[in-house]
C-alpha cells in the first residue's frame, strides 16, 4: 500500500514536470495545424529553445530572459519553416524533418560551450507547503511555466473561439478556397501561425534546460517535438484538450522512473507506449475512408 | 517565367503532336539542375557561416574531401555510413510512388535488427544459413511493422504519416521493452543489449576491402526497386495510383493491395537495414540501432525525388559528410555538430528548390508551330 502511494506521488510529480514541455509544444503544434500546416520541425525548435534559454540564462543570470530568448529563437526557426513551405511544391512534412535536423545541428554547434557551466534555473512554486511529508513537498514544487502553459491553453482556446484573427486562422486552416474568397493572405497567416506556434515550442525547450531536467546537453530532448503531432491528434486540435493530452502523455512517461523508485525496473516501456496506442485507437475508431477525423483542419496535408 | 498553357497540355499528352526530341534530355537536366544549384547555394551559405566564425571555408571543404573520399580508409567509412541510408530511404521512396508519406522507418530498422538477433538463439546451423535466416527475419519484422501503417491506410483511411509516426514510437517502446527485458543479455550492464549473434554469424568483409557486403546489398536493392517501379507493370500501377487515385480505381487497379505491397517492400528494406547493422557492425541489438537512420532516410528519399537510383549518390554524399566529421573536429577545432549544420543547410536548400520545378518554360516540351 505504501509503495503504491510512493509510485502515485512520484507519478503525479513526474507528470507535472514532464507534461510542461509537452503542453507548450502541443499548443504550438495545435496553432500551426489549425492554420493548415504541419510542423515536424518543432523538435528542432524545442532543442534550439533549450540551448538558447540555457545560454542566455548563463550569460545574463536571468532565467526569464532565457525563456524570452527561447521564444524568439523558436519564432525565427518557425518563420523559416513557414516561409519555405509557402513556396509551391514544397512538402511540409519533409521540410519539417529538415528543420528538425538543422535546428538540432545548430543547437549542438552553438551549445557546445554551454554543456559544462551551470546556468541560473527558473524558480519553482512550493505548492506542497501544507504537507509535512518531504516527498509530497518536493513533488509539488511546480514550475511557474506549467501555469503559464495552462494560461496559454485557455488563451488559445479563447483566441480561436472569439477573436477575429482566430477565426481567420481557422478559415485558412479549414478551407483555402474560402480564405481566398474572403481575400485573406493565406501564406502570411500560415507563416505567422507557424512562427507563433514555434515560439510556444521554444518556451517548452526553455523548460527542459532551465527547469526539468534542468541542464543543457545533447540528449536533452527525447523527441517531445515530434510526439506533439500525436498529442494534437489525441487532443483533436482543441487547445484545452492539449492540457489533458500533455498530462496523460507526461504521466505515462513518468511511470517508468516512479516504478524504479520502488524497485520495478522492467515493463514500463509498455506503459510508456500506452498513450500512443490510445492515439492510434482514436484514429482507428473515428476515421472512415472518405471522412477525416473530427476536428481536423481541412487543409492539413496529413488529413488527406 | 510561368508554364505556358500549351506546355502543360503537351506535357499531359506527350504523344499527341509533340515533336520535341530533346524534351526528355531537358527534363533530366531540370531534375538535376535544381538540386545541384541548391547544393551550391547551401555550400555558399555555409561558407559565409564559417567565415563569420573566423574559419576558412576552403580548408573546410578540402578536409571534407580528404575525410570523405580521398583515401581508401575514408571512402570505406563513407560507404559504411551510406549502407543503412540506402535502405531506409527506400522505405520512404517505394510507398511514395503511391503518394504515401511514411515516416516510421526508425522503428522498422530497430525491430528488423532485433528480429535478426533471434535467429542464432533459435537455431544453430552453418553461418550461411543463419545469416540468410537473419535477413529473412529482419525483412519480415520491418515489413510487418510498416504494413500495419499500410493496412490502416488502405482499409480504414487513416493518414499514413500520422499512423507511421505514432507506430514508430510504439515500435521503439516495444524494442526497448524487449531489449531491456525478455531478450536482454544479463551480462550487458551499462548498455542493455540482446545476446550477441556470435562472431561466426557476422557478415565478413568483401574480398580485398574492409567493406561489408551489406553495402552491396543496398546497391542491389536500390536497382531492383528502380526496375520494379519504372520497368514493370506492377510499378506502373503504383505510379498511376500515386498520380491519380480515381483514375487508378476506375481502371480497376487493386489500390488497397498496392498500398499494402508498397509498405511491405519499404518496411522490408528498413528491416533489412537493421539486420545489416546488427550482422555487420553491432553484433547485437541495442540502442545504437536507433541512431536517426530512419529520419535521414526520409530526407534522402525526398532529396532524390523518390527515385531509387538517385538514392545511391545521395546516400554516399550524406555518408561522406558524416564520415568527414571526425577529421574536421580534430583539424579545425570545430564541434562535431558542424557536419549536422551543413547537412541541415543542404536539406533545407534542396527541399526548397523543389519549388523551381516546372517554373521555367525552357525546360518544357515544345510543339512545332
Amino acid at each position: 500500500m505504501d509503495s503504491i502511494a510512493t509510485v502515485l506521488v512520484a507519478m503525479i510529480a513526474g507528470a507535472l514536470r514532464v507534461s510542461t514541455p509537452f503542453l507548450f509544444v502541443s499548443l504550438g503544434e495545435c496553432l500551426t495545424e489549425r492554420a493548415g500546416r504541419i510542423n515536424l520541425g518543432n523538435e528542432g525548435v524545442l532543442v534550439l529553445g533549450a540551448m538558447v534559454a540555457y545560454a542566455t540564462s548563463y550569460e545574463t543570470g536571468n532565467p526569464w530572459a532565457g525563456v524570452l530568448a527561447a521564444a524568439f529563437a523558436g519564432a525565427l526557426l518557425g518563420a523559416i519553416h513557414g516561409a519555405i513551405c509557402s513556396l509551391a511544391r514544397v512538402n511540409d512534412v519533409a521540410m519539417g524533418i529538415a528543420i528538425m535536423l538543422a535546428g538540432t545541428g545548430i543547437s549542438f554547434f552553438f551549445g557546445k560551450p554551454y554543456v559544462q557551466p551551470s546556468a541560473e534555473h527558473l524558480p519553482t512554486l512550493p505548492l506542497g507547503f501544507w504537507s509535512s511529508l518531504p516527498n509530497i513537498r518536493s513533488a509539488l514544487e511546480v514550475s511557474p511555466l506549467f501555469f503559464l502553459g495552462l494560461a496559454a491553453a485557455f488563451a488559445l482556446h479563447w483566441f480561436f473561439r472569439t477573436t477575429r484573427i482566430g477565426l481567420r486562422v481557422r478559415i485558412v486552416g479549414d478551407s483555402a478556397d474560402a480564405a481566398r474568397a474572403l481575400g485573406l493572405n493565406i501564406d502570411r497567416i500560415r507563416l505567422l501561425a507557424t512562427a507563433a506556434g514555434s515560439a510556444l515550442a521554444g518556451i517548452g525547450g526553455a523548460f527542459l534546460s532551465l527547469s526539468y531536467p534542468g541542464s543543457w546537453n545533447e540528449g536533452l530532448s527525447s523527441g517531445q517535438g515530434l510526439m506533439a503531432v500525436a498529442l494534437v491528434v489525441f487532443a483533436r486540435w482543441n487547445p484545452l484538450h492539449c492540457i489533458t493530452a500533455a498530462l496523460i502523455f507526461g504521466a505515462a512517461g513518468a511511470l517508468g522512473p516512479s516504478l524504479q523508485t520502488v524497485g520495478i525496473t522492467q515493463g514500463y516501456y509498455l506503459f510508456y507506449a500506452a498513450p500512443y496506442v490510445v492515439t492510434l485507437l482514436i484514429l482507428a475508431a473515428t476515421v472512415r475512408p472518405g471522412r477525416s477525423l473530427r476536428g481536423m483542419p481541412g487543409e492539413l496535408s496529413i488529413g488527406r | 517565367m510561368s508554364v505556358s498553357a500549351q506546355g502543360v497540355q503537351a506535357a499531359a499528352s506527350p504523344d499527341s503532336g509533340t515533336t520535341d526530341r530533346f524534351y526528355p534530355a531537358r527534363r533530366a537536366l531540370e531534375t538535376v539542375a535544381g538540386p545541384v544549384i541548391a547544393l551550391a547555394l547551401a555550400a555558399l551559405v555555409f561558407s559565409l557561416f564559417l567565415l563569420a566564425l573566423g574559419k576558412s571555408p576552403s580548408q573546410f571543404f578540402q578536409l571534407m574531401w580528404l575525410g570523405a573520399f580521398a583515401s581508401s580508409f575514408s571512402l570505406t567509412n563513407t560507404l559504411q555510413r551510406a549502407a543503412p541510408l540506402l535502405l531506409t530511404a527506400l522505405c520512404v521512396a517505394v510507398p511514395a510512388q503511391l503518394g504515401l508519406v511514411i515516416i516510421g522507418g526508425e522503428a522498422a530498422v530497430a525491430l528488423g535488427g532485433l528480429a535478426a538477433t533471434l535467429v542464432p538463439l533459435l537455431i544453430s546451423g552453418p553461418p550461411a544459413l543463419v545469416i540468410l535466416l537473419m535477413g529473412v527475419f529482419g525483412i519480415a519484422a520491418g515489413a510487418f511493422w510498416i504494413s500495419i501503417t499500410g493496412w490502416l491506410r488502405a482499409s480504414r483511411g487513416i493518414n499514413e504519416t500520422v499512423a507511421s509516426l505514432v507506430l514508430s514510437y510504439i515500435g521503439i517502446a516495444l524494442f526497448n521493452h524487449l531489449v531491456e527485458g525478455p531478450l536482454r543479455d544479463p551480462s550487458s550492464l551499462n548498455k542493455p543489449s540482446t545476446y550477441a549473434i556470435g562472431d561466426a554469424n557476422m557478415l565478413g568483409s568483401l574480398p580485398g576491402t574492409d567493406l561489408h557486403p551489406g553495402l552491396l546489398v543496398g546497391f542491389v536493392v536500390c536497382v531492383l526497386c528502380w526496375v520494379l517501379i519504372f520497368r514493370t507493370s506492377l510499378g506502373f500501377s503504383m505510379r498511376v495510383t500515386g498520380g491519380n487515385l480515381r483514375a487508378a480505381m476506375l481502371q480497376g487497379l487493386p489500390v488497397e493491395r498496392l498500398i499494402l505491397l508498397a509498405c511491405v517492400i519499404g518496411g522490408g528494406c528498413a528491416g533489412l537495414a537493421g539486420m545489416i547493422e546488427v550482422a555487420a557492425i553491432q553484433g547485437r541489438a541495442n540502442a545504437s540501432l536507433i541512431a536517426g537512420y530512419g529520419y535521414a532516410g526520409i530526407l534522402i528519399a525526398f532529396l532524390s525525388r523518390q527515385n531509387p537510383l538517385v538514392i545511391i549518390p545521395m546516400s554516399v554524399l550524406l555518408g561522406g559528410i558524416g564520415a568527414a566529421g571526425g577529421l574536421l573536429q580534430r583539424r579545425m577545432d570545430l564541434p562535431d555538430a558542424t557536419v549536422a549544420v551543413l547537412e541541415g543547410f543542404i536539406f533545407v536548400a534542396i527541399l526548397a528548390s523543389d519549388t523551381l520545378q516546372g517554373r521555367f518554360a525552357w525546360f518544357q516540351p515544345r510543339t512545332k508551330s
